[in-house]
């Protein structure tokens, strides 16, 4: 068989097509090039591509499914975000600042996904540094959406998302500091899912928030995305903050018979935040057609509040701007990175150095951090940030005593128009309204897809669990998704190239 | 007008762990520039910081020494700036919730006697790296160098309230914290690699003067001597600068030991904020009692137990026990001499101590050297007093002795053989030796016989000469009268 009708293939299914010969991991990675070929000029979704590099992989992996030694993920092609450190290869976090940057590491994630035999073919384009919700600061030029190339795919992990929707990879990882998984999974029509704050180590992801970041997977349903989690969760030791829990399969649930009704015994909350003004019609449309997909699976809704989640806005605009003014503090020209060609003294080549690596979205919020941070000022901004934190956290604890998942939109709206709201950051800033909660919470959050606007532009589905819930969470999706198709829908460009 | 002297010190101890605070690359000193430096503390992107157990424990360690609380739970904080030293642009150490508060040490006043310092707190942070400005030849001028083997390096800086009221009283406070950081093995106080440094915070105000003066921050102290100069000059610079009407401005001021003085560094005014918040990558250190009770079952006895144990079974005199407890080495010697002397007696114990302040304490001294490189064994030392104690030599000729075996002679009974040291306690043969001065000193003997003092006291040196030291110098005595009474 010839590769090309897989590269719509579920990960199980390459697996299974791998393992039976009748594709090598070479013609896989062949034709994952050949896609980025033809399809990236227009997408723009790639950063750096090393074609030998990984040809070279696919065959060590085809070496390994031939010696019997494979995993489930063996030969699979894989992009990650450029924020993930790739060991002898170009890391640049989008940025101007890490132009020319060679990691001398891989992150944990890339090293699990490397371990479990995937074949890297490219880091995928971002938001700078992670910041923004359209994947248009990047120094590498904006991300456009496989749906509609004059619309963003959303971000900061717009690359990824573009990357997979566009059918040009089976997955790829991101990073969710505030929505940069869930909003571009949303906006292009693939799935991503969030996991829970420590359940990935963030050693080698470039920090941009620290009790905020967190790494996860993207591919084109609920059970790709257990498969990769599988490979991505683990404690390690390197992280602080990184989980010592035993090892679980989070696909484990999915494969479970349960007749017509497979979500019986599952609540659903509806928080009435999720549901007022401010959610585009369609979107909101979009939302309710899935809720009564879940009722006809059996799940039962609950209607419930959460008060203090409105204030997730600003109080993540406190507390991600100020520790990024601090994590990117070592981007100083020193050690690495771009430093200015002249100055007149350390001072000035501070000065020129950052004005010259970072863009508008990263020097303002360095600039907010560094005044919410500072004498006089940190009670009142940070500390209160903190505060109001804790009490949207007290919010989702209530709610899961009352429910196992809380639905609603990732976005208010589907994608909109590039530059249109680069402009005024407050309207990109409320795009992750709905997301932020759950970086400030750690709860684990997924993005699917659940429909389209009239315009043919993909609505995302949002559930979110309790902490370490992953594998209830992926089960409703992966039941939804067995009765609906919307994640199977591909946008034109993916059908129109094909390697 | 009298003026009050008030001083603080914060000290940076250095902790003796192989590995650094926050990654595992080294800590040696003096290795090639920046191949102790790992990826951690270059601070490349991406990177994350492990806490180091064995800095956590030492800290332990110096908490329960000196009586303060450990704090169940503490909190490493992020102090913000920039330097090219500094690879993260933020220091990592700890703010507002430390890993000790409270404590005290013990000092000895040279005006005040046995006064406690109490200690405001002990927090765990990591050092920076170092600039090099010169010294990078001629192809670099112009440029400078970073050296980032110490960065990352732990330390626990100890704040002391302002408690110290002379320069004196702040020297015998940095001994004494010396002391004990080498005492419970958490520093090797290595003041010239920079392991063990301290600030002074110096102030001045009139006696009965409720408040404080303002202070002022003095940096660069890295010998005791220094940290005293540098006392005394400040406080002169103050109360005259007062005293001439004007008013001192609260700032940190560089001491330069080579012309004694010190000079401003930075006004308040200049002072950074450094916009310190709770670090996100490193979760609360939390201490329970289980480690705690751990790390006090592996201390050593502390040095005021055992002072206070040297008064009370050895027989000691308070300053002989604070002596022999003034060091970790110190009381390591004394102990292995005492031991070796065997058949622990109060008088023993006492003649012990007393070698070591005097003798010991000055060839050491004059030969610069600390007390383990000492060639002197307590081995050694105990089988010369042995010899003193049973008579074969005198006080005197163990003085000799004791030279003898610093020089590398070998052991006391070999020097004394060698020598010919051994003490003449033959009745018979004293006699003799007394007939034949007082047959050649009939002058002295006259002037002894009306009623001279003096005259017997050289009469004794004249046989002790003849004997090259080596008369019971007792016997002689007895001797000397009763042959004069005669």
């Amino acid at each position: 068989m010839s590769p090309e009708p897989l590269f719509a293939a579920s990960l199980a299914e390459l697996a299974r097509e791998l393992g039976a010969k009748r594709v090598s991991s070479v013609e896989l990675t062949r034709g994952a090039l050949a896609r980025i070929e033809a399809l990236d000029p227009s997408l723009n979704a790639f950063v750096t591509v090393d074609p030998e590099r990984a040809l070279a992989e696919a065959r060590t992996a085809d070496a390994r499914i031939a010696a019997g030694s494979a995993g489930p993920l063996t030969g699979i092609p894989v992009a990650h975000k450029d924020v993930l450190m790739t060991a002898g290869l170009r890391t640049t976090c989008g940025s101007r600042m890490l132009e020319n940057f060679v990691a001398p590491y891989s992150a944990f994630v890339v090293e699990r996904l490397a371990a479990a035999g995937m074949v890297l073919v490219g880091k995928t384009n971002m938001d700078e540094f992670a910041m923004g919700s359209s994947s248009e600061t990047s120094h590498f030029g904006p991300v456009k959406n496989p749906w509609d190339l004059a619309y963003v795919p959303g971000g900061s992990s717009g690359g990824s998302a573009a990357a997979v929707a566009a059918r040009i990879v089976p997955a790829a990882t991101g990073t969710d500091t505030g929505g940069s998984i869930r909003q571009p999974a949303a906006l292009t029509g693939a799935c991503g899912l969030k996991p829970t704050y420590g359940l990935c180590s963030r050693y080698g992801l470039v920090a941009f928030a620290s009790s905020l970041d967190h790494p996860g997977p993207f591919a084109r349903s609920a059970s790709d995305c257990a498969l990769l989690l599988n490979a991505m969760a683990g404690h390690d030791a390197r992280d602080s903050t990184s989980v010592a829990r035993e090892p679980e399969d989070y696909a484990r649930l999915l494969a479970e018979a349960r007749g017509a009704r497979p979500l019986s015994g599952v609540r659903i909350g509806l928080p009435r935040e999720y549901f007022g003004a401010g959610v585009d019609a369609e979107v909101a449309a979009a939302i309710d057609a899935a809720v009564a997909e879940l009722r006809r699976l059996g799940a039962a809704t609950v209607e419930l509040g959460l008060p203090a989640v409105k204030h997730s806005v600003p109080v993540y605009y406190v507390i991600a701007p100020a520790e990024a003014s601090s994590n990117l503090s070592r981007f100083d020209g020193v050690r690495y990175g771009h430093r200015a060609a002249s100055y007149a003294d350390l001072a000035d080549m501070y000065r020129k150095t950052r004005a010259e690596g970072f863009g508008a979205e990263v020097k303002r919020r360095i600039l907010v951090g560094t005044y919410v941070l500072s004498h006089g000022y940190y009670d009142a901004y940070y500390l209160k940030a903190q505060q109001v934190r804790r009490l949207i956290a007290d919010d989702f604890v209530r709610a899961f005593g009352q429910c196992d998942l809380v639905l609603g939109p990732v976005a208010p709206t589907a994608a909109f128009e590039l530059g249109t709201k680069t402009s005024d950051p407050v309207q990109m800033y409320l795009n992750d309204i709905f997301t932020i909660a759950a970086n400030l919470t750690g709860i684990p959050a997924l993005s699917i897809p659940c429909g389209f606007t009239r315009g043919g532009l993909p609505i995302g589905l949002h559930l979110q669990a309790d902490h370490f819930d992953e594998a209830r969470l992926l089960d409703v999706a992966h039941r939804y998704q067995q009765a609906t198709d919307w994640h199977t829908r591909m946008p034109e460009i993916a059908q129109r190239s094909r390697a | 007008m009298k003026w009050e002297v008030v001083v603080g010190l914060e000290t940076h101890a250095q902790l003796s762990t192989a590995s650094k605070i926050f990654s595992g690359a080294a800590t040696a000193f003096g290795a090639a520039p920046n191949t102790q430096a790992s990826a951690v503390d270059i601070a490349l992107p991406g990177v994350l910081p492990v806490l180091n157990k064995g800095a956590v424990e030492r800290a332990i360690r110096f908490g329960l020494a000196v009586g303060g609380t450990i704090n169940r739970r503490s909190v490493f904080a992020r102090k913000n700036y920039f330097y090219p030293d500094l690879p993260k642009g933020y220091q990592i150490s700890q703010y507002e919730i430390p890993v000790v508060q409270g404590g005290s040490i013990r000092i000895v006043s040279p005006t005040r006697g046995e006064i406690d310092v109490r200690l405001t707190r002990a927090h765990l942070e990591e050092d920076a790296g170092k600039s090099l400005h010169e010294g990078l030849g001629a192809e670099h001028r112009d440029m400078s160098g970073i050296d980032l083997n110490r960065a990352g390096t732990p330390l626990l800086e100890i704040v002391s309230e302002p408690d110290m009221r002379s320069a004196e009283e702040a020297g015998a406070y940095a001994r004494a914290l010396h002391a004990l950081v080498r005492w419970i093995g958490i520093c090797d106080g290595n003041m010239q690699e920079g392991s063990f440094r301290c600030d002074a915070n110096v102030s001045v105000r009139l006696q009965g003067e409720p408040t404080l003066g303002t202070r002022c921050e003095i940096k660069n102290l890295n010998s005791f001597r220094f940290l005293q100069q540098a006392i005394e000059y400040e406080v002169r610079r103050q109360v005259k600068l007062i005293e001439e009407g004007g008013a001192i401005a609260q700032e940190t001021r560089l001491y330069d030991a080579d012309r004694n003085e010190t000079r401003s560094m930075r006004t308040k005014e200049d002072a950074q904020d450094y916009r310190y918040f709770p670090d996100p990558d490193l979760p609360p250190l939390a201490i329970d009692d289980r480690w705690k009770e751990a790390v006090r079952a592996s201390m050593p006895e502390l040095p005021d137990v055992l002072c206070e144990r040297l008064i009370a079974q050895h027989g000691l005199a308070r300053e002989e026990a604070i002596a022999m407890t003034a060091s970790r080495e110190i009381a390591d010697y004394y102990v292995a001499a005492v031991d070796a002397l065997g058949r622990s007696s109060a008088e023993g114990n006492r003649l012990v101590a007393n070698w070591i302040r005097g003798d010991l304490a000055s060839a050491l001294h004059r030969a610069e050297l600390d007390v383990p490189a000492s060639p002197v064994s307590p081995a050694h030392l105990a089988r010369m007093l042995l010899r003193l104690r049973d008579g074969t030599i005198s006080g005197k000729i163990a003085k000799e002795v004791f030279d003898a075996m610093w020089a590398g002679e070998g052991d006391a009974d070999a020097i004394i053989e060698k020598r010919g040291l051994r003490q003449i306690s033959d009745a018979a043969a004293i006699g003799k030796i007394v007939d034949e001065v007082l047959a050649a000193n009939a002058a002295s003997v006259a002037e002894y016989k009306a009623g001279k003092q003096k005259a017997f006291n050289s009469l004794v040196g004249k046989v002790m000469a003849a004997t090259q030291g080596k008369a019971n110098p007792a016997q002689v005595n007895a001797i000397l009268i009763q042959k004069l009474g005669a």
